[in-house]
């Protein structure tokens, strides 16, 4: 054991960590992504509900769940520990700034990770905190009926404050009763502040990406000369650009809606 | 004293066999008794003290460079000799053996450059296992390269940074050693003197240039590799650093200098371009494997190519002379580099050279080019037409490059007998810093073969016959003589510091390039030498007057550092001009105007000069004494040398 | 040409240092940085000033001993060069020059611009070798290498050691350094029984050393005067955690 010990206290071994908890956390922006794609499904928020009271409730979704806020812990103060320890490497700076041939995102990894680590910080306790204490968020009860595929909406209020979720049939319609995560959702992205700072924080991850994808193969030594090129492919198109712009288009949408008075 | 070489008997080929048997041995357990003191750690050095450590002896080797790493080995280009017959071109020991004796026009002892041509074998091998990355062919083998002055493809390369590879092989060999706590490592270190009890080199005294501290060392024999002089010209292709403090103080302790007038001028160097240039960069003599040597026919074409007016690559071949080419069409380009660089002097001087000075004559890729297409070519000498555009910032793959011969490599050096012993018993020489294998000229790609033969293969042998000998008794540094040398270094350090004149180090140096080049270089002439003589002389005396050195003892002081060096080198020019007038002969490099055939090449006198030159020191500003070793040649028939 | 100069002056490590400016008159673009500023020094000996302290040796780019971080670039604006093969015709008349030593704790300041690279040493001491003992060794054709892997080593092989890559890194990280070697042994035949030894031994003695981490910014390949590929780096790393991860044998450290 103590050699694994040694092996991640090593220089070596503390990029290993951060490639390794970075790419895990590339892994989830898929799933989340995805999911959150729901937003876009105009159903007054059935499936997006549905789909996290599933995340929420699944075993072991929550157990991966753990694992993620742990990645994103020790990412976060590993990249901290190895930036005091390379700012220590070089005591005295240069007077001339330099002006080699590297990426600005790759020169900027720290700025661009505490922008992140804010905005999941915020975003976490807006949406995740909420879902899981606050006590005054409403329920929806949907109820579809399965021969025409009709579904109807209406607020619900449940008997007993231990309530989380209900599915039933009766008569042939499907009645969903679920937290209604989506309103608060709704209600966030109709603030221009926080849409904002929502686009400029997917900027970031887009940027953090763009370096932070490709380095964490090279990183873990995966570097060769017919498969590199589409690390760098993936990492720029599907991390950098389409995620991102994906993440970034929800609460645009949402405010956009919001201007219309859809709701 | 008689100069005894100690060649051991019996038929050339068996002689290093039969001595390695006749050779005493020190038993393993005996040999941590011994102390070694290596000061250098090019080629030479850095190989013994990696050999000696791995058997058992304590060694502590000294460079003055801030890591071994950078030993001036590091620059040679080209390749490395050695007689695999891996092409199947009819080489052998042998003919190694017999092309280095004829290319160093008989002067040359046989039996040590039959060694030398018996050992190439092992280093090759020595070196791949150590992981140096040699040229390869598709077929994974071992690639290999012409080279001057050898009919035989025998040269062993690492694209053009050869003595790199091999050095860094050296230096891991040497890293092992230190790791293992054998070798002890001390850098940024200068050797300024040798200690002598008895007659027998019992240790050195170094300055330490990062605190001044002027240290003593023991140890049981004293190894120089501290490599050749050929900055005492001021402009060389060596690094401003090598100088021949090491080898000029052991001298003046009583080892005999060999034959200090044999330099090397390598014919295909950058030209100098003005008073401000601190060295010359040579380009691989391999560049003539395929480059063309040529300069325009007639001196007018010259002068429109100096003034501009006419560019290279506009030249008519009707109006090119392929100098070499037409001179010695068996050799054509590769001929020796003495008879190149002469041949190139010769058309400066009818009036035919080119570049902004005058002093350059071309040598051309275009024919090269049309044959093996611009990406062979790139691939075989792309980073010395790198290094040319960076200098010059002229393109060689649109214009042929100028070139104009240099001072490469000295030939001579501390004279050693069969075990690389100078007078000095128990104080060795290895690798350029001793006389022995290259007679009166150097072949290309036999400098890191010599190095490392010493290194690897001969010293470890020999060394051993004389510490069997001397016994293990331990040498203390408590020794009065330690103390005595030390204060004569630190008077002498004293001295240095206490000149406060007007003309800097650099300016003397600057100037006693100029007498040696002028006087004692491509053509040395009767006169001209003794003019030499006394305007060194002069330049000696102006020196301890007039010179600036800055700074204290105790602290780096580079013009210290500098101003010793220069002071050695005016006294080691003195002695090369006293052997050029001596030899009235001309052999290999040593070019004297007086002696020459009806061509114009270098014309031997076998009879009267068929000796080395071994000179004795006698004491400041006192004539130095000639021994002579005469030379015996029982396996090759002197003749005269015949490149056509 | 007319230039001044911000150099760096600094006794020795335990003093602090500064920035002096000094006039370099009558340069002529073809000479070399180095050439450049032989004659400063020329000039401030003749004043009886110290002359400006740099490390040189070969002044053809090879053995590693220049250094000086110029105007923000480790050897200077130019690519794939070293400082002593940097021309003045790079610079043009009446610029300001500012040159600054290496910076990196474990580089620390021997004098004015010359900085102590024994750390270089030391990691290759702790393994930066093939454990081969003069003599006995097989032909060298014993082995065929394939000519690809024997021109990619040769690549990592050429490192000068001169320290540009840890200048360039904003992290001061020595990884392309150590791994230019590492990748060199690594690749070949007679490196591969000590493989996974080294690669641990060089790393740790690397940070013992105070080297800060690699980021892969890419700087020290951009800056490298030899042009060593960052692919090296991971080919370490991917040599380093095969060793620490998925190999068997005891680790320990060797005697030699």
């Amino acid at each position: 054991m103590s050699e694994f010990k040694q092996t991640l206290n090593s220089s070596l071994g503390k990029k290993l960590i951060m490639a390794l908890t970075g790419l895990f956390l590339c892994t989830f922006l898929i799933v989340h992504v995805g999911g959150n794609l729901l937003l876009f499904n105009n159903d007054n928020g059935f499936s997006f509900n549905v789909y996290a009271n599933f995340l929420t409730h699944f075993p072991p979704i929550e157990v991966i769940a753990y694992l993620l806020y742990l990645s994103i812990l020790v990412h976060a103060l590993y990249g901290l520990i190895l930036t005091v320890k390379n700012r220590k490497a070089r005591p005295v700076r240069y007077a001339v700034a330099a002006k080699s041939d590297a990426s600005w995102s790759s020169k900027n990894m720290g700025l661009l990770g505490s922008i992140m680590f804010l905005f999941i910080v915020i975003h976490m306790g807006d949406f995740w905190f909420r879902y899981h204490n606050d006590k005054t968020m409403g329920f929806k009860e949907y109820r579809t009926d399965l021969a025409t595929g009709e579904t109807k909406v209406s607020d619900y209020t449940p008997a007993n404050a231990e309530f989380s979720h209900s599915v039933s049939t009766e008569n042939n319609v499907e009645v969903v009763r679920v937290k209604d995560l989506h309103a608060r959702v709704a209600y966030s992205f109709s603030n221009i502040i926080y849409v904002i700072f929502y686009v400029i924080a997917m900027g970031a991850v887009a940027f953090h990406l763009l370096h932070g994808f490709q380095s964490a193969f090279r990183t873990l030594g995966w570097v060769h000369r017919k498969y590199t090129p589409v690390v760098y492919f993936i990492g720029t198109w599907l991390f950098a650009v389409i995620i991102p712009l994906l993440f970034a288009a929800m609460p645009v949408y949402y405010y956009y809606l919001s201007t219309q008075g859809a709701h | 004293m008689t100069l005894d070489a100690k060649i051991p008997q019996g038929p050339l080929a068996e002689k290093w066999s039969k001595h390695k048997f006749d050779l005493k041995l020190v038993n393993p357990a005996n040999k941590r008794k011994y102390d070694i003191i290596i000061v250098g750690t090019g080629l030479a050095g850095a190989s013994a003290a990696a050999t000696l450590g791995e058997l058992g002896y304590n060694v502590k080797a000294f460079c003055f460079q801030d890591s071994p790493r950078r030993a001036h080995s590091i620059a040679a280009q080209g390749g490395i000799n050695a007689a695999k017959n891996y092409q199947n071109d009819g080489d052998s020991v042998f003919r190694l053996f017999y092309d280095t004796i004829k290319g160093g026009d008989y002067r040359a002892r046989e039996a040590n450059v039959h060694r030398l041509a018996e050992v190439s074998v092992n280093i090759i091998d020595q070196c791949v296992a150590q992981g140096v990355p040699f040229a390869r062919e598709y077929g994974g083998l071992l690639d290999n390269r012409s080279f001057g002055g050898s009919q035989v493809s025998r040269t062993f390369y690492a694209r053009g940074q050869t003595g790199q590879q091999l050095l860094l092989g050296a230096y891991s060999a040497l890293n092992r050693q230190i790791h293992a706590g054998k070798v002890k490592m001390y850098t940024r270190h200068e050797m300024l003197d040798v200690v002598t009890i008895d007659g027998h080199a019992k240790g050195i005294v170094t300055r330490n240039m990062l605190t001044g501290a002027i240290d003593t060392h023991a140890g049981h024999a004293v190894l120089l590799c501290t490599g050749g002089y050929s900055n005492v010209f001021y402009l060389s292709t060596n690094a401003i650093g090598s100088n021949v403090t090491a080898a000029w103080r052991a001298h003046k302790r009583g080892a005999f200098f060999g034959n200090p007038c044999y330099t090397q001028i390598h014919p295909t160097c950058i030209p100098v371009t003005g008073d401000h240039q601190s060295k010359l960069t040579l380009m691989s003599e391999s560049l003539r494997n395929d480059g063309r040597v040529w300069a325009p026919k007639t001196a007018e074409i010259a002068e429109q190519l100096r003034k501009g007016t006419l560019k290279a690559d506009q030249v008519k071949e009707d109006d090119r002379d392929y100098f070499l080419e037409r001179k010695y069409p068996a050799f054509g380009n590769l001929v020796p580099r003495d008879v190149a660089s002469r041949n190139a002097k010769e058309m400066v001087e009818e009036g035919k050279g080119v570049g902004g000075s005058g002093f350059a004559v071309f040598l051309d890729f275009a024919d090269a080019i049309k044959r093996l297409g611009e990406e062979t070519v790139k691939a075989k000498y792309g980073n010395l037409f790198d290094m040319y555009y960076q200098i010059t910032n002229e393109n060689p793959y649109k214009q042929p490059m100028r070139i104009y011969p240099a001072v490469h490599y000295t030939m001579g050096g501390l004279w050693v007998d069969y075990n690389l012993s100078t007078t000095v018993p128990g104080l060795y020489a290895l690798g350029e810093c001793n006389f022995s294998d290259h007679g009166a000229n150097r072949l290309g790609a036999s400098a890191l073969m010599q190095g490392l033969s010493d290194g690897y293969f001969v010293i470890p042998y020999t060394l051993g016959d004389y510490l069997a000998k001397i016994g293990p008794k331990k040498v203390d540094t408590n020794h009065p003589a330690f103390e005595k040398t030390k204060q004569d270094v630190i008077a002498h350090v004293n001295k240095l510091l206490s000149l406060k004149g007007t003309k800097t180090t650099n300016e003397y140096h600057r100037e006693l390039g100029h007498i040696m080049w002028e006087y004692c270089g491509m053509a040395r002439t009767e006169e001209g030498l003794k003019k030499a003589k006394g305007l060194i002389q002069a330049l000696k005396a102006d020196f301890w007057k007039n010179a600036i050195v800055t700074g204290e003892n105790e602290e780096v002081n580079a013009s210290l550092e500098r101003a010793g060096r220069v002071a050695d080198f005016i006294e080691l020019g003195e002695l090369m001009i006293d052997d050029a007038l001596m030899r009235k002969e001309s052999c290999g490099g040593h070019f004297r105007v007086e002696s020459q055939t009806p061509d114009g090449e270098a014309l031997r006198d076998d009879e009267n000069f068929a000796f080395v030159a071994a000179w004795e020191f006698k004491g400041e500003n006192q004539p130095e004494e000639l021994h002579k070793e005469q030379l015996t040649f029982e396996a090759v028939h002197l003749s005269q040398r015949n490149y056509a | 040409m007319n230039l001044t100069l911000k150099v760096w002056r600094q006794k020795n490590a335990q003093t602090a240092g500064k920035f002096v400016s000094y006039k370099a008159e009558n340069i002529s673009p073809d000479m070399s940085f180095l050439e450049m500023l032989d004659v400063v020094n020329e000039s401030l000996t003749h004043k009886g000033d110290e002359p400006i302290n740099f490390d040189h040796d070969c002044r053809e780019g090879i053995c590693g001993m220049c250094s000086l971080y110029i105007n923000g670039h480790p050897h200077g604006p130019k690519r794939g060069i070293t400082t002593c093969q940097l021309h003045m015709r790079t610079f043009h008349d009446g610029e300001t020059i500012t040159i600054e030593p290496w910076r990196a704790e474990a580089f620390p300041i021997v004098k004015d611009l010359a900085v102590d690279r024994s750390a270089f040493d030391r990691i290759q001491q702790a393994g930066g070798y093939v454990s081969v003992n003069t003599g006995g060794v097989p032909d060298g054709n014993a082995i065929p290498i394939p000519k690809v892997i024997a021109d990619e080593a040769f690549n990592s092989a050429t490192c000068i050691g001169c320290g540009a890559c840890v200048a360039a890194c904003k992290n001061a990280s020595a990884m392309l350094f150590v791994s230019a070697k590492i990748t060199q042994l690594g690749l070949l035949p007679q490196g591969q029984p000590e493989r996974y030894r080294r690669v641990q031994s060089m790393v740790a003695q690397m940070d013992e050393e105070g080297f800060g981490s690699c980021t892969n910014t890419g700087a020290c390949e951009a800056e490298c005067p030899k042009e060593i590929k960052l692919t090296n780096i991971a080919r370490m790393n991917n040599d380093y955690f095969s060793a620490k991860l998925f190999r068997e044998e005891e680790v320990h450290e060797q005697g030699h």
